[in-house]
């Protein structure tokens, strides 16, 4: 049986009269990597801050372990934080760094000694006890922070897009290493992001937000396969969005033709976004295309190449491993479970 | 690299000028008699003072210490503000400054006097009058307001630079208050703390007109004796060079033996 930890409901929050969070409810299940993923502004830092103690609720609850805390201070909750700029202690060598929570809880200068070897161990910095906090790389110093947080064994460890600083190959190993952790030390991870090609690699559930609302929670495959709405859609990869009109179950018009597709239980005639990805479109030739469109540009990304198609006006997003010349005229085809249909969103 | 070298000179002639030729009249006259002959009898003189130069370093540590309490927690509180809230609490921390040093201190003797504004209030609810001036408890106040601006700025601009967020990280790994203050901003604090100890000592140590205006003649500092050797009756430029001499050697001793405690980490004074 899976088990909630924290749970927030009705969370709202307000800074100088603007609304950051409207209203979020959110479970986060004991032990599973969850990634709060959205462009800046969305309030997924503002959801972890609430989280860690750092921010206040104009409304709303937070349980932890079914406890209510939302007043509790953050010197007296379970979790830790890794902040994004590190936050390391400038006066205290590593070894005092990581000790810093262990002093705190007054535990045995043997017993913290044991607990700060095994955090370097941990995370590859064996050796590095009476170096200065300065004299570390961005990626050694990010490290050092991850440690100092694990070392007091929380229950959950929030992350504050940690990886932020670091280049893409650091990046990339990080990624690894943290879901590595995470899964041998069987702490919940609460992982803040707006790269979802991260928020993908890494964890078990997502959340996905926009302008201080939860949009869409699943695990990344859900995410990437089913987004619930076009917003979804566009920011987890890319995505060609094109109105559309639902006449009836399984049928769909969009570019001037009638689609079959896999979804129902819209309102007959209901306008609709039809959403497609980049890499379901299959090129063929002119006359064995549902949709024809004049290729404009062609980039070549390494694994495939990415054209932009006009047809009918829309500008089409195809990804392919196979070249065509730009001016040429093809046939695009997508077949029914690659079409899907979202319900306009609400203006807001 | 010739022309920064050059760009110095004027300082350099300043320096020498306005400091090194001075220091060196200043020994001269210590270490001479009025004939001009070489003597260590002014030195030796200084022993007469000994309790009012003791008296001016008590009341300087007095007040160091009062300024750095009151301090602290003002300049975290200022640069923990919002950066237009920082800015006004810093012009209205220097206002005061704006204002000639002696008018200030005219105005403390009209409030402390004892027809004065604070014992006319006191009577007004049938305390009083107190004896709030002329005393050594005046001196010290008047030095802690003319110098408590030169204790907040310094720790200001080293707190101001302490991110928000080494702080909630300090929380978050499990420190109340007390500890964090203790943990983390005080240590993080002292180059700012040791440049305010030296910035309100220095000049509380050998001021003249707080402990005149204030202290009502009956607790004269080194300060006053100094300045008596060569402006009042008993005018006498060698014993007041041999002091002056003296006090700036104490000084200099005391501030070396701070700085070499204040450099190794987690001292507390």
């Amino acid at each position: 049986m899976e088990n909630t930890i924290i749970s927030l409901r009705n969370a709202v929050v307000e800074y100088d009269g603007e609304k950051i969070l409207k209203n979020i409810s959110l479970d986060i299940i004991d032990k599973q990597f969850v990634t709060l993923l959205g462009p800046s502004g969305c309030g997924k830092t503002t959801t972890l801050r609430i989280i860690g103690g750092f921010a206040e609720m104009a409304s709303g609850e937070l349980f932890f372990n079914g406890v209510n805390i939302k007043n509790l201070p953050p010197h007296k909750r379970q979790v830790n934080t890794v902040f994004q700029k590190y936050a390391l202690f400038p006066h205290l060598n590593i070894y005092e760094n990581i000790a810093f929570g262990l002093r705190i809880k007054k535990l045995h200068e043997d017993e913290i000694r044991k607990r700060v070897g095994e955090m370097l161990e941990l995370v590859n910095m064996q050796g590095y006890e009476k170096r200065s906090i300065n004299s570390l790389s961005g990626g050694q110093q990010q490290r050092i922070a991850i440690a100092r947080a694990l070392v007091n064994r929380p229950k959950v460890l929030l992350l504050d897009e940690p990886l932020g600083a670091l280049d893409l190959k650091l990046r990339k190993e990080m990624q690894i290493e943290l879901k590595r952790m995470q899964q041998d030390l069987e702490i919940t991870f609460i992982y803040v992001t707006h790269d979802q090609e991260e928020a993908l690699t890494m964890s078990d559930t997502v959340v996905v937000m926009k302008d201080g609302m939860i949009q869409q929670i699943g695990t990344p495959q859900d995410i990437y396969n089913e987004p619930k709405n076009a917003f979804v859609a566009d920011f987890i990869g890319e995505s060609n969005i094109i109105d559309g009109v639902m006449h009836k179950d399984f049928l769909v018009e969009f570019a001037g033709k009638n689609f079959v597709c896999v979804d129902k239980g819209f309102e007959p005639d209901e306008p609709v976004d039809v959403v497609i990805r980049p890499e379901d479109i299959k090129v063929v030739t002119q006359d064995k295309g549902a949709i024809v469109g004049v290729v404009e540009n062609i980039v070549f990304k390494g694994v495939h190449y990415e054209m932009t198609v006009d047809a009918l006006g829309y500008k089409w997003i195809i990804q392919s491993t196979q070249s065509e010349e730009v001016g040429s005229v093809i046939g695009m085809n997508v077949t029914p479970e690659d079409i899907h249909i979202m319900h306009k969103s609400e203006a807001e | 690299m010739k022309t920064p070298r050059a760009l110095a000179i004027p300082y350099a002639v300043w320096v020498v000028i306005f400091t090194v030729v001075p220091l060196g009249l200043v020994i001269g006259f210590a270490m001479t008699d009025p004939d001009g002959k070489l003597t260590l009898d002014n030195i030796f003189a200084m022993s007469d003072y000994m309790s009012v130069l003791f008296r001016s370093i008590l009341f300087a540590i007095i007040a160091t210490v009062i300024c750095l309490i009151l301090a602290f927690p003002a300049a975290y509180i200022i640069s923990r503000s919002s950066a237009i809230n920082q800015s006004t609490l810093i012009v209205l921390l220097m206002v005061p400054m704006w204002i000639n040093f002696l008018l200030r201190t005219y105005a403390w003797m009209t409030l402390l006097e004892p027809n004065g504004l604070i014992n006319k209030l006191l009577g007004l609810i049938g305390l009083g009058p107190y004896n709030l001036i002329n005393n050594s408890g005046a001196v010290i106040l008047g030095m802690v307001y003319n110098y408590l601006p030169f204790m907040i700025l310094p720790l200001y601009s080293v707190m101001v630079k302490i991110d928000q967020s080494v702080i909630e990280a300090a929380q978050d790994l499990g420190s109340n208050k007390a500890r964090l203050v203790r943990k983390v901003i005080f240590p993080l604090s002292m180059p700012g703390i040791s440049t305010g100890i030296i910035a309100v000592f220095v000049p509380s140590v050998s001021t003249f007109i707080i402990s005149r205006m204030l202290g009502g003649g009956t607790n004269d500092l080194i300060g006053d004796i100094i300045e008596m050797q060569f402006s009042g009756n008993s005018y006498n430029p060698h014993l007041g060079s041999a002091m002056a001499l003296v006090l700036m050697i104490i000084v200099l001793f005391m501030m070396s033996l701070f700085n070499q405690f204040g450099s190794e980490e987690d001292v507390v004074l």
